[in-house]
C-alpha cells in the first residue's frame, strides 16, 4: 500500500473506531488514540527511510480519480518539506494523547476521536498535491480544532472558537476561489502538473492576474501562520484551548500556513511573490519584534507563549520571503523547531495547569524547589526556544538570519533584535514561575513528573538536542526540495521583465 | 590527537552529575567533577608536548553541522599556540578553583539543600562550553561556546535561586550578554556576506584583500560582542552583579576565563582588526575608558567582591588596550597573568568570607591577617601583582601594554599609569581594611579555611609572583600575531612602577597610618557619585528597561493589540457574533449530527465545483 496513504488510513480508521467505541469507558479511548496514534507513528517512520534524498520531487506518489467532473484526483506524495511536517505531526499526537491523560475526563470518547481526525487533516495537507484535494484537507482540520476549543476549552471557550473559526474561513473562501479560478484556467487541480505548465510557458498569468489570486492564496496562509496584523485570533484561541488544542494548534496547525505559501504561492507565483517580497518582509519584522514586545508583559503564560509564536513565526517568513537558499532551508528547519519547542512549552505549561490550575504567572513562584526536573525541563525548552546553540532553534535562525542578511542586510538588523527580546520574555517569564521562595500552596500542589509525564517530556528534549547538534539527519532533504521551489521562483523572472518596466523590477528585488 | 576529549570530559562530568548527583554522597561529586577537569587538563598537556612547536594550527574535523546550498559550516576543532594557551588557563586554573570548590561549598547547599551536585554540574558545564570556545575552528562554533558559557554563567549566578537579587543578576547578565551576542551575530553575518565562510582559517586568509569598509563593520560588531562577554563600556554593567554567584564562581567565570574571552576573540580575529584601524582604535578607546572608569568606581565599594568586580572591568580593559594598540600578545599576556592574580583575589576573598560566616561587608572586617595567615599572606603576592611591582606578574603585562599604548597614543599610556596607581590604591585599600586594624566583625571567630582551598590559594600565589617572569607569553605567541616594534623605555617603566608604589602607599596612609584621613577628606558630592557607580544603572532602567515594558505594555499591547487591530476585527466580528450565535446552535455535541452537516456540506461544495467546472 501507498505509504502518504497508510498515514492517512490508519488515523482515519482509528477515528472511525473511536465512534464506535463505549461512552462509559473514557480508558478505552484513550488506550485506543493511543495506540493507533504510536501505531500511526512508527508507520511514518518508514517516510524518511524511503524517501530518496537526492531528489528534489514529489515521491512516493499515488494518483487515481476521484470524481470525473470536475476532474479531482486523489493524489498523494511527500516531498522534503511535507515529509518533516508528516512526522511532525505524527510524532505530537501521541504526545497530545498523553498529556490530555488525565486532564480531559469529560466527553474522552469524542475528545480522542477529534484528536485523531485532526491528525488526518494535517497530514493530508501536507501530501495532497491535488489543489480540491488539498482544500478538503485544510478544511478537515479546522473542524476538530474548532470543536477541541469549543468543548474542551476554558471560560471564553466558544468565543475564542468562533473567533478562530471565522478568522480561518475567512481566508480559505478567497483560497477556494483562487482555486477554482486556476482550474477554470488550467483544467487541473493537479499541483505537479500546474507547476510544470507554468514552467513550460503552457500556462501565464497577466500580472494583475498572478497578483490577485497571489493574495487570494497569500491571506488564507497569513492567517493562519499569522502574519501581523491578522494574528489576534491566536492569542484568544490558545488561551481558551486545552493543552493538547494548544499543542497542535501552535505546532503544527500554523506551519499549514507557512508550509502553503513555500509550497503553492511561490512556485505558483513566483513573479508576484517576488514583488509583493518587501512588504511582506516589513509586516515579518514587525510581527517579530511586535510580538516579542507584547509577549513581553503578558500576564497569562498562553499568552505569552502565543505572542512568541507571532514572533518565532515572523522569523519563518522573513526566511521564505529572503528569496535565497538559506533564507528557505532555514524557514523550514524553524517551522519543524517551533513544532518542537513551542510545543514542549504548551505542554509543559498544561503540566503546570493541571497543577496549579492556573494560567496566570502571578500564581507561581518557587517551583523550581517544589518540581525541580519539571523546571529542568522547561529550563532546557525556554533555551531552546531563545535560540542558543546546540539546541535546535539556532540553526534555524541562524540560517534565516543569514538568508535575510545575504538578501538585504538592514532585515538581519531588526530581525536580530527579536532575538535579544526572546531572551528577556523567556528569562523573565522562567524566573517569575520557578525561581523565588516556594510557599506552601506550591510545595503542596506542585509534584515532580510522574512516568507519564517523563515518557512525554524526554522525546521533546532528544528532538531539541537532535536537531540542534546534527542538522544533518534533516537539512538535505529539505535542501533538494527549497532549491527546486528557489530556482521556480526564478523560471517566470524574465516573464515579469516582459511585463514590467526594467527599472521597477531592479527595485522590486 | 582527539581534541574532542578536552571539552568532552568535563562534559561527561556534567551529564553524570547533573542526571545523578542527587543520589551521591559529596565524595562521589568530587570524584566526577574534579576528575574530568584534572583529566581534562592532563589531556591539554599531553595534547600540546605532542603538537611540537604549533607553528601551524592543527585542525580536526567531526561533522558537518550546518549545510545550506553552497554554504557549509563544520564542527571542527583546531589548536595552535593562542588556543594552546587558552586550554592551559582555563583547564588549569578550573582544576585549582574546582578543587578549592570543594571545600568553599561544603556548607553551601542552596535551595533545596540540592545544590552541591547541581553546582558542580554547572562548573563542568561551564568547563565544557569554555573549551569549546577557545578551540572552536570557526566563528560559529566560537559563538556556540560562546553562548553557553553565558547561560552557565546565568545559572550560577542565579544559584541562590530563591533569592531574587540573584536571579535579577543573572537575567542581567544573559540579557545584556544577549546585546552584545547581537553585535557578534551580525557580525557573523557579514563575514558570510563578504567571504562566503565562517572558518577562521578562509576568514583570515581572505581578510587583507577585503575592502576596509566591510572589514571596519566586521572589526566594531565583534567589538560590540566582545563589550558584551568582557565587561567593557557600555556593557559592563552585568559583571558588578554577577558577584551574587557564589565566590568560586566569580573566581573562575568571572575573572579568570569567561569574561577574557572577548579578548581572546579579538586577539584571535587579528587579521580582520590589522586592516580595519578604525575599529582597533575604538578597541583601544574604549579598554583604556573602561579601565580609568571602572577603577574609580572600584574605590568607593564596600563589599570586598565588588571592588575586586570593579578591579576585574579595569583590568579587562587594560588586556583591550593592549589589543587595540596592536599588542596582541601582550593583550593575551595580561590576560594570562590575571587570571592568576585575580583569581587568587577572588578565591581569597571568598576564603575571607568563609572564614566570617558569608560576611562581605569590608566595614565589618579588620585585623583578620592573625586569623587566617594564609589567606593574607597568600592575597598579598596577588595584591603586588595587580599593583605591578617588578618581578611579579603583573609587572610584565601591564608594563608590555603600557608600552604598546604610549607608542599608539602617548595620552593613552598617562591615563594607564594613572589607573594603576589607582589599582594598587584600591587593592590596598581592601587589604588593609580588611586584615589590618582591630576586628570590627560580628562573627566570634574567624576562622582559617581547611587545606583544600588554601593549596589552590598557595599555587596560585606562586604563579601571580614568578608566572609573569617565567611564562613569556608574547614570545610564545610571537609566531601567531604580526610582528610589533620593540622598545624598551625605562622611563616609562619607572613612572608606571611608582603609580603603583604610590598608590600603595596612599592606601596605607589613609587606610592604616591615618585612619581618620580618609573621612576628613571633604569630596561629599564626588563620593556619593562614585560610591553609587555613577548611576549608570538608573539611567540605563529610566532610558531603555521602563519604556520597553511600559511602552509594550500600554501602547503595544492594550491600544495596538487589543484595542486597535482585535477592536477592528470585532468590529467586523459584530456581525460575526450572530454568526456565531447560528453556529451554536449547531454545536449540539451530537457527533450524527455534526457527520450530517460535514456531508452536507461537502456535497454543496461538489456540487457548486461541477457547476464552475461546467461553467468553463
Amino acid at each position: 500500500m501507498n505509504l502518504p496513504t497508510l498515514l492517512l488510513v490508519l488515523p482515519a480508521v482509528g477515528f472511525l473506531i473511536a465512534l464506535l467505541l463505549p461512552r462509559s469507558s473514557p480508558h478505552a479511548s484513550r488506550t485506543w488514540a493511543l495506540v493507533i496514534s504510536l501505531a500511526t507513528f512508527a508507520v511514518s517512520l518508514a517516510l524518511p527511510a524511503m524517501f530518496d534524498r537526492n531528489t528534489a520531487g514529489e515521491q512516493l506518489a499515488l494518483n487515481v480519480p476521484w470524481i470525473t467532473t470536475p476532474d479531482i484526483h486523489y493524489y498523494v506524495a511527500v516531498d522534503g518539506i511535507g515529509l518533516w511536517l508528516v512526522l511532525l505531526s505524527t510524532f505530537l499526537t501521541p504526545i497530545c494523547v498523553l498529556i490530555s491523560w488525565r486532564s480531559i475526563q469529560n466527553r474522552a470518547k469524542e475528545f480522542y476521536a477529534f484528536l485523531l481526525l485532526l491528525e488526518v487533516g494535517l497530514i493530508g495537507v501536507f501530501i495532497a498535491q491535488d489543489l480540491f484535494l488539498f482544500y478538503v484537507f485544510w478544511e478537515i482540520s479546522l473542524v476538530p480544532m474548532y470543536f477541541l476549543v469549543g468543548i474542551w476549552g476554558h471560560e471564553r471557550r466558544i468565543y475564542a472558537a468562533v473567533k478562530f473559526f471565522l478568522f480561518t474561513m475567512a481566508g480559505s473562501v478567497l483560497m477556494l476561489a483562487a482555486i477554482i479560478y486556476l482550474y477554470n484556467r488550467a483544467g487541473t487541480f493537479s499541483y505537479p502538473a500546474l507547476v510544470e505548465m507554468l514552467q513550460s510557458g503552457r500556462l501565464a498569468f497577466a500580472p494583475n492576474e498572478q497578483l490577485l489570486l497571489f493574495l487570494a492564496f497569500f491571506l488564507a496562509f497569513a492567517i493562519k501562520v499569522p502574519l501581523f496584523p491578522l494574528h489576534t485570533w491566536l492569542p484568544d484561541a490558545h488561551v481558551e484551548a486545552p493543552t493538547a488544542g494548544s499543542v497542535m494548534l501552535a505546532s503544527v496547525m500554523l506551519k499549514m500556513g507557512t508550509y502553503g505559501i513555500l509550497h503553492f504561492c511561490l512556485p505558483l507565483f513566483p513573479s508576484a511573490s517576488r514583488t509583493c517580497a518587501p512588504w511582506i518582509v516589513v509586516l515579518a519584522l514587525i510581527g517579530i519584534i511586535y510580538g516579542a514586545l507584547v509577549s513581553l508583559v503578558q500576564p497569562n503564560m498562553k499568552k505569552l507563549a502565543a505572542y512568541s509564536s507571532v514572533s518565532h513565526l515572523g522569523f519563518v517568513v522573513l526566511g521564505i520571503f529572503s528569496f535565497t537558499q538559506l533564507g528557505f532551508d532555514g524557514a523550514v528547519y524553524q517551522m519543524l523547531n517551533h513544532g518542537i519547542s513551542t510545543g514542549a512549552l504548551f505542554a509543559l505549561v498544561g503540566l503546570l495547569y493541571e497543577r496549579r490550575h492556573s494560567l496566570e504567572i502571578a500564581d507561581y513562584g518557587g517551583v523550581a524547589t517544589a518540581a525541580p526536573w519539571l523546571s529542568t525541563a522547561f529550563l532546557i525548552t525556554t533555551l531552546a526556544s531563545i535560540g542558543l546553540p546546540a539546541l535546535n532553534n539556532f540553526v534555524g535562525e541562524f540560517l534565516v538570519l543569514q538568508g535575510a542578511a545575504l538578501a538585504n542586510f538592514k532585515w538581519a538588523i531588526y530581525a536580530a533584535i527579536g532575538v535579544i527580546l526572546s531572551a528577556c520574555y523567556m528569562l523573565w517569564l522562567y524566573q517569575r514561575v520557578f525561581y523565588g521562595e516556594v510557599n506552601e500552596e506550591i510545595r503542596s500542589h506542585l509534584p515532580d513528573l510522574n512516568l507519564r509525564e517523563w515518557a512525554l517530556v524526554v522525546p521533546l528534549i532528544a528532538m531539541m538536542v537532535w536537531m540542534g547538534v546534527y542538522s544533518q539527519s534533516f537539512l538535505p532533504a529539505v535542501g533538494k526540495t527549497t532549491a527546486r521551489v528557489l530556482s521556480q521562483t526564478q523560471v517566470n523572472v524574465p516573464f515579469q521583465v516582459q511585463a514590467r518596466p526594467q527599472t521597477e523590477v531592479a527595485r522590486a528585488r | 590527537m582527539q581534541l574532542w576529549l578536552i571539552p568532552l570530559l568535563p562534559f561527561a562530568g556534567f551529564v553524570i552529575n547533573g542526571l545523578f548527583g542527587r543520589r551521591f554522597s559529596k565524595g562521589v561529586v568530587n570524584i566526577f567533577a574534579i576528575g574530568s577537569v584534572v583529566l581534562s587538563f592532563a589531556w591539554v598537556l599531553k595534547t600540546i608536548l605532542g603538537l611540537g612547536d604549533m607553528t601551524s594550527p592543527y585542525v580536526e574535523h567531526y561533522f558537518t553541522w550546518i549545510q545550506s546550498g553552497n554554504f557549509t559550516l563544520n564542527a571542527d576543532f583546531a589548536v595552535d599556540r593562542l588556543t594552546a594557551v587558552m586550554l592551559l588557563v582555563v583547564t588549569g586554573i578550573g582544576s585549582l578553583i574546582h578543587i578549592y570548590a570543594t571545600g568553599y561549598m561544603a556548607h553551601e547547599h542552596g535551595p533545596n539543600h540540592g545544590g552541591y551536585y547541581r553546582f558542580f554540574a554547572y562548573m563542568n558545564l561551564f568547563m565544557f562550553f569554555m573549551l569549546v570556545l577557545v578551540l572552536g575552528a570557526n566563528f560559529l562554533v566560537l559563538f556556540v561556546g560562546w553562548e553557553g558559557v553565558g547561560l552557565c554563567s546565568y545559572l550560577l549566578i542565579g544559584f541562590y535561586f530563591d533569592k531574587k537579587f540573584a536571579t535579577d543578576a543573572g537575567n542581567k547578565a544573559f540579557i545584556v550578554n544577549r546585546i552584545g551576542d547581537f553585535g557578534f551575530a551580525l557580525a557573523m553575518f557579514y563575514i558570510v556576506k563578504s567571504f562566503g565562510s565562517l572558518d577562521f582559517a578562509t576568514v583570515f586568509q581572505k581578510a587583507p584583500s577585503a575592502p576596509e569598509s566591510a572589514l571596519t563593520i566586521i572589526g566594531l560588531l565583534l567589538l560590540v560582542g566582545a563589550t558584551g562577554k568582557s565587561a567593557q563600556i557600555p556593557l559592563y554593567v552585568w559583571l558588578p552583579d554577577a558577584m551574587a554567584g557564589p565566590t568560586p564562581v566569580s573566581a573562575l567565570i568571572h575573572a579568570a576565563t569567561m569574561v577574557t574571552a572577548g579578548v581572546y576573540m579579538t586577539s584571535r580575529s587579528w587579521a580582520i582588526y590589522t586592516h580595519a584601524p578604525l575599529a582597533m582604535e575604538f578597541i583601544a578607546v574604549i579598554g583604556i575608558a573602561t579601565a580609568f572608569f571602572a577603577a574609580t568606581i572600584g574605590i568607593a565599594q564596600n563589599d570586598i567582591k565588588k571592588v575586586f568586580a570593579y578591579s576585574t572591568v579595569s583590568q579587562l580593559g587594560y588586556m583591550f588596550v593592549g589589543v587595540g594598540c596592536g599588542a596582541f600578545g601582550a593583550g593575551i599576556y595580561h590576560l594570562v597573568t590575571h587570571a592568576f592574580f585575580k583569581a587568587l583575589l577572588f578565591l581569597g576573598s571568598g576564603s575571607v568570607i568563609h572564614a566570617l560566616s558569608g560576611e562581605q561587608d569590608l566595614r565589618n572586617m579588620g585585623g583578620l591577617r592573625k586569623h587566617t595567615p594564609w589567606t593574607f599572606w597568600t592575597m598579598m603576592c596577588a595584591g603586588v601583582a595587580i599593583a605591578g611591582i617588578p618581578p611579579f606578574a603583573g609587572f610584565f603585562s601591564k608594563d608590555a601594554i603600557l608600552l604598546a599604548a604610549y607608542h599608539h597614543a602617548p595620552w593613552m599610556y598617562w591615563l594607564g599609569t594613572l589607573t594603576a596607581g589607582i589599582t594598587a590604591f584600591y587593592v590596598f585599600r581592601a587589604m588593609f581594611l580588611a586584615f589590618f586594624g582591630k576586628y570590627r566583625g560580628h562573627e566570634h571567630h574567624p576562622h582559617e579555611s581547611p587545606a583544600v582551598m588554601l593549596a589552590p590559594l598557595v599555587v596560585l600565589a606562586a604563579l601571580s609572583l614568578a608566572g609573569g617572569y617565567f611564562f613569556k607569553v608574547p614570545q610564545f605567541l610571537s609566531t601567531v600575531f604580526p610582528p610589533m616594534e620593540e622598545g624598551e623605555d625605562m622611563t616609562l617603566v619607572a613612572i608606571s612602577v611608582a603609580a603603583g608604589v604610590l598608590g600603595i602607599f596612599l592606601a596605607w596612609l589613609m587606610y592604616v597610618a591615618q585612619p581618620r584621613l580618609a573621612d576628613s577628606l571633604s569630596i561629599k558630592g564626588l563620593y556619593t557619585l562614585v560610591y553609587n557607580k555613577y548611576f549608570v544603572d538608573e539611567v540605563y532602567d529610566a532610558a531603555v528597561v521602563k519604556p520597553v515594558v511600559g511602552g509594550s505594555r500600554v501602547l503595544l499591547w492594550r491600544v495596538a493589540d487589543v484595542g486597535l487591530i482585535d477592536g477592528i476585527v470585532n468590529g467586523i466580528g459584530s456581525r460575526a457574533r450572530d454568526v456565531g450565535a447560528v453556529l451554536r446552535s449547531l454545536q449540539s455535541g451530537n457527533i450524527r449530527s455534526y457527520a450530517t452537516w460535514v456531508v452536507f456540506g461537502s456535497v454543496l461544495l461538489i456540487v457548486a465545483m461541477g457547476m464552475a467546472g461546467g461553467a468553463r
